[in-house]
């Protein structure tokens, strides 16, 4: 872009000025390539053809040694919605999705808020809020395995204390949902935070003097400045958030499994157990292909709305 | 007008404090889960909720931890996991993101939308046929094969063409001048410019892949390439019948140099999360 911007306007006509432009045109796309290449290879093998193998293999129905895989249009997607497990999991999902991400996001805005007023030992609460986005998942899950535990589990051993009865958290379907988007939210707001933070130190402090001098209190000026100005931040951490409500699935392998009776089961570890489980890999791949498709419609909602200020070239 | 004057001067006063206390009670809440864990993990097994202070500290749970699973081994592997994706990540990542910034090749804006497009189509959701790639390369089971699907990183590429970006061009055609040909531009002018935004990325990146879990999972299937996450996995499982101190040892042991290193660098974490998060 740099290099041979403009060298065929400027240079005075002649034909060698234009071939030689020409020339370092082609060189430039050519040393383009060659340098996107090895990553665009490796993109290729591991998102494009992977993708492409998805949609293909949701078509085909699942091969046995009697009978081979044979292209069944859409009979996995319609036996798919029909299975009653997969509303289960994609309500499971929703809600996951609709609780950890407001709660995650308003704590993280609290913790943002104090982390940068003048409190003593700042540096102490900020490192406190940030630790568990340093944790693995699953050790994140072991610990609160020890919280969630009948009877023996920390909860029930404080509960105990004034002589509520043991509740099995993570072994019946009310709470065992909760419990996991408890953990959830534990490991996250950390992590959101550190974005606010970011924001509102580039928040002139002008902005609260003079909301002060117009007597607005501290909620109005939360409400009237700080949110509105906040808001790009806010519309990145959502993105983020709706992201890892998909992805964020490693603590039921520790937590729940899934159970009890489906009611924790997400639409990812369903995917994984569909299809390395139960080797159910054509409507593994049904399923793959519609959150494939949500995440596009996230992509689109944020290329198309969110970004149209902030651009990327 | 009077009252609410005066409640207002005394909200002033009180906020402050309020602060202090929600800031603190939040961070205590925040940290509780992990202390108790270490608690338990120097407790002998069954003792780690008697408070009574009779309880004397043992790090016997930390042996028998170490004792019951080659842990020396999964630390290795996840050694090997991280420093093969973070090379791998600086070649590619640093190839392609020098192609976007500066070459003005057909179909680049295309292509990049596309790389992009990686940022939502995460590795995560194509496990399945991830792992079928995989198993056709031979790569089952091994740690390129858990590395590689994770090296062309949209994000990274993304990260240092921007980085690549805010060097002044007359830099450039200084070091042209000199003789440096297009790579040796690339070494000596763009890579140490970009320093801070490889440091940054660099810890995000350790930290991601010391904890991943879910793909390291799929593709391996014994001890030797197994990293610590999947190894502890195991460990914990409910089927093992260990008893709670001795998970929590493992838990801390699995932890504890991320946590040792982001005591020590926290500044310099909390700032590579921050420069790596803003897009």
């Amino acid at each position: 872009m740099a290099a041979a911007s403009g060298s065929s306007q400027d240079a005075p006509p002649g034909f060698t000025m234009d071939q030689i432009a020409l020339y370092q045109r082609r060189r430039q796309s050519l040393y383009g390539w060659m340098l996107a290449a090895p990553a665009l290879i490796l993109l290729t093998i591991f998102a494009l053809i992977p993708t492409v193998t998805t949609l293909w293999a949701s078509f085909y129905s699942k091969g046995t040694v009697r009978r081979p895989s044979a292209f069944n249009g859409l009979d996995n997607y319609t036996s798919l919605i029909h299975d009653p497990a997969f509303w289960t999991v994609v309500w499971n999902n929703a809600l996951y999705a609709g609780i950890t991400i407001p709660f995650s996001i308003a704590i993280a805005l609290a913790m943002a808020l104090w982390a940068n007023a003048s409190i003593p030992l700042r540096g102490v609460v900020r490192g406190a809020y940030f630790t568990p986005t340093m944790l693995p998942m699953i050790a994140a899950a072991n610990i609160w395995l020890f919280f969630y535990t009948p009877g023996l589990g920390v909860i029930d051993s404080i509960t105990g204390l004034f002589g509520l009865p043991p509740v099995n958290w993570l072994g019946q379907p009310q709470t065992a949902l909760w419990s996991v988007i408890v953990v959830t939210i534990w490991k996250e707001a950390g992590f959101f935070m550190i974005f606010y933070l970011a924001a509102l130190q580039t928040i002139p402090p002008d902005f609260k003097e003079a909301s002060a001098i117009e007597g607005a209190g501290r909620f109005t000026y939360a409400r009237r400045v700080l949110i509105p100005l906040l808001m790009p931040t806010t519309a990145f951490v959502f993105i983020n958030a709706l992201i890892n409500s998909v992805k964020l699935i490693d603590h039921l392998f520790i937590l729940t499994k899934g159970g009890p009776n489906n009611a924790t089961k997400l639409i990812l570890y369903w995917i994984w157990e569909m299809a390395f489980a139960y080797f159910d890999r054509p409507h593994a791949a049904a399923m793959t292909v519609l959150i494939l498709l949500f995440l596009g419609a996230v992509a689109i909602f944020q290329f198309r709305v969110l970004d149209k200020r902030i651009h990327y070239r | 007008m009077t009252s609410s004057a005066i409640t207002l001067r005394r909200t002033i006063r009180i906020a402050p404090l309020l602060d202090t206390a929600g800031a603190w009670l939040l961070a205590l809440i925040w940290v509780a889960p992990l202390l108790f864990a270490i608690w338990a993990s120097l407790t002998p097994s069954g003792q780690a909720l008697n408070f009574s202070g009779e309880v004397r500290l043992t790090l016997e749970n930390y042996r028998s931890a170490w004792d019951a699973a080659p842990w020396a081994i999964y630390f290795r592997n996840t050694l090997f996991l991280v420093t093969f994706t973070l090379i791998g990540q600086f070649i590619f990542c640093t190839l392609a993101g020098y192609a976007f910034a500066r070459f003005d090749f057909f179909g680049r804006e295309f292509v990049f939308v596309l790389v992009l497009l990686q940022l939502f189509i995460l590795p995560e959701v194509l496990i399945v046929e991830n792992y079928a790639m995989v198993s056709r390369l031979g790569l089952f089971d091994t740690i390129a094969g858990m590395g590689l699907p994770y090296i062309a990183s949209a994000f990274g590429i993304f990260l240092l063409r921007q980085a690549f970006k805010s060097v002044p061009v007359e830099l450039e055609e200084a070091a042209r001048i000199e003789g440096c040909t297009w790579l040796g531009v690339l070494w000596r002018v763009y890579v140490p410019a970009a320093k801070p935004t490889y440091l940054a990325y660099a810890l995000v990146s350790v930290a991601t892949h010391w904890n991943n879990f879910l793909w390291p999972l799929i593709v391996t299937n014994s001890p030797d390439t197994r990293p610590v996450t999947v190894g502890l996995s195991l460990f914990g499982a409910p089927e093992s019948s260990v008893n709670i101190s001795t998970i929590s040892a493992a838990t801390v042991m699995v932890i504890a140099p991320l946590m040792i290193a982001f005591l020590i660098f926290q500044r310099q974490f909390v700032q590579a999360f921050l420069r790596v998060g803003i897009r």
